[in-house]
């Protein structure tokens, strides 16, 4: 029934797709979002398994390092264990609201042709997976709050360090760092344009996530090369800094040149990715055209 | 020994089967080598900050990560994509067709898969353990040998009995895929460290993490020489209850079932 007035309702009341203006896309966000947000809570049981292994990652890190501290005799690479808590339980929020599964999806879309009905959209395709992204990290929030919380209960996290200031500076890195990851992984993800088989890639990538990006270890841990390698990687601007700034590891003047790092890769993702989403357009072709 | 023809089949069915496919050999192994040094990246950072980990050491937590790989491989080959199947011929009604095939059903249901890319995961994880052995420059006596591959068994008995369970549960929930990711997940991470460093209310409320102890931890164990006659004992005691229920569970699973068309 509701399929049949589609069409009706879209010519009437429809946004103004034939120029991107802000009004025309609060109008498809405003739509989409609510869709999606009901898709997300229809197959809330998908979105428990995600939210699962979101979780169990920093669990195990958490515990691991733990151990480590507690048989150095309290602390380990300049963390308490109570320390280890906290800083896990910010990078398994700073992980949730930063995550995007596209790069492994594209490959699907573009064996199965799913792609196709994307591309016809009168809007480019980016818009619907942020507003798929974004709905899922919201509705996935319910497990991945409490979890957070019932972790720095359990295992007493130490948030000694944190003021109201460097909760404030949290947000804007924590944005900035949804944006970066979100550019940077769906720029990387047109590579299924080019590549049949992107697995063995997307497997590497998750990997620098872990080292570079600060989920397996904080990255004051790490040894001093893979510290220096990590500034100039997009990792640690995408996950290590936000969380450092809410554990108030970082001072005002490092901030703020983290915000503008966070910036540079957002432009130099925009940049690269117009320039590779017409080519990537131009090599695909759906079966039957 | 009908039996063991109906699995001879199968498994050179699949092996055929997969074999179409050699590009997904490279990239798969490809997938194990970059899994393997991420755990191996992860044992040398904390060992850069420690020298003990719970009364394990450096390199025999490379035993345990090649005893993960290793399982992973074992488990991969037949036990999974077999529930996979299970799971989705209960959902799509194919199922019944197996029923009627003169074999026993829980065999034609466990074996009905084969994922041949299992095995090079297994021969890569036993170099693994073989290298870990050597660092560690232990003498192993061939009766250390036989206990390993003893509780290795029994631990993979464990877990495809602990599978076969919950794949069963499907004939009542019908979509029921996603609790193999819920296992691959604990397995993959949780599987990598020893069990006994995890908090005794988080192994006890963490189901998922039991199977992964018996099938990983106790074999590394016994390899290690941490293992005693009592774990031992428990952990063929446990096998062999597991397996009886996942049988009985089975059965009474099938008397309740009436069909995809009835």
């Amino acid at each position: 029934m509701s399929r049949s007035r589609a069409p009706e309702l879209s010519a009437s009341a429809g946004p103004d797709f034939d120029r991107l203006s802000l009004k025309m896309l609060w109008a498809y966000y405003s739509g989409k979002l609510k869709i999606d947000i009901a898709n997300n809570l229809a197959y809330r049981g998908a979105v428990a398994i995600w939210v699962l292994s979101t979780v169990v990652q920093p669990l195990v890190s958490l515990v691991v390092w733990r151990t480590v501290a507690g048989s150095e005799g309290g602390s380990a690479g300049g963390f308490t264990a109570n320390e280890y808590t906290s800083y896990f339980v910010i990078v398994m929020l700073v992980s949730h609201m930063t995550f995007i599964w596209h790069m492994w999806e594209f490959e699907w879309r573009i064996r199965t042709g799913f792609f196709s009905p994307i591309l016809l959209r009168p809007i480019h395709p980016i818009h619907h997976d942020v507003s798929e992204n974004l709905s899922y990290k919201i509705v996935g929030l319910i497990g991945v709050i409490p979890a957070a919380i019932i972790l720095a209960v359990v295992f007493d996290a130490d948030f000694g360090g944190t003021s109201v200031i460097d909760i404030l500076a949290f947000f804007p890195a924590l944005i900035l760092a949804m944006a970066l990851r979100f550019l940077v992984e769906w720029t990387l993800a047109l590579a299924a344009f080019w590549m049949t088989k992107v697995s063995a890639l997307n497997t590497l990538f998750d990997v620098f996530f872990l080292f570079l990006g600060g989920t397996f270890a904080p990255l004051s841990v790490m040894p001093g090369w893979i510290q220096a390698i990590s500034y100039v990687s997009p990792f640690r601007w995408a996950i290590a800094f936000p969380v450092e700034v809410a554990l108030g590891n970082r001072s005002g003047l490092e901030i703020l040149t983290g915000y503008g790092i966070q910036l540079a890769w957002i432009t130099l993702s925009v940049i690269v990715l117009r320039l590779m989403w017409t080519r990537a357009t131009r090599r695909y072709s759906a079966v039957g055209a | 020994m009908h039996a063991l023809t109906v699995l001879k089949t199968y498994l050179q069915l699949g092996l055929l089967n997969v074999m179409q496919y050699r590009a997904d050999f490279f990239l798969q192994m490809l997938g194990t080598i970059i899994g393997f040094a991420t755990s191996l990246i992860g044992i040398l950072v904390i060992f850069n900050r420690t020298t003990d980990l719970k009364g394990w050491e450096r390199d025999d937590l490379i035993v345990l990560v090649g005893i993960q790989i290793l399982v992973a491989g074992l488990i991969n080959l037949v036990i999974r994509p077999s529930m996979q199947q299970l799971m989705e011929g209960i959902r799509l009604g194919t199922l019944d067709f197996m029923l009627t095939k003169p074999a026993d059903s829980q065999l034609l249901a466990s074996v009905q898969m084969v994922n041949p890319a299992g095995i090079q995961d297994a021969v890569f994880g036993a170099g693994v353990i073989l290298v870990g052995l050597s660092l560690l420059d232990a003498a192993i006596s061939p009766l250390a040998v036989v206990l390993f591959l003893l509780v290795l068994g029994a631990g993979l008995i464990i877990i495809y009995s602990f599978m076969l369970i919950l794949s069963t549960c499907a004939f009542w929930f019908v979509k029921l895929d996603n609790v193999l990711v819920i296992f691959n997940t604990m397995f993959g991470n949780a599987g990598q460290w020893p069990i006994t460093i995890y908090p005794g209310w988080l192994r006890a409320s963490l189901t998922f993490l039991v199977p992964v102890a018996f099938a990983v931890t106790i074999p590394a164990q016994s390899l290690t020489g941490r293992l005693d006659g009592w774990t031992v004992v428990g952990t063929f005691a446990l096998a062999f209850a597991f397996f009886v229920a996942s049988r009985l569970f089975w059965r009474f699973a099938l008397r309740h079932y009436t069909g995809a068309s009835a």
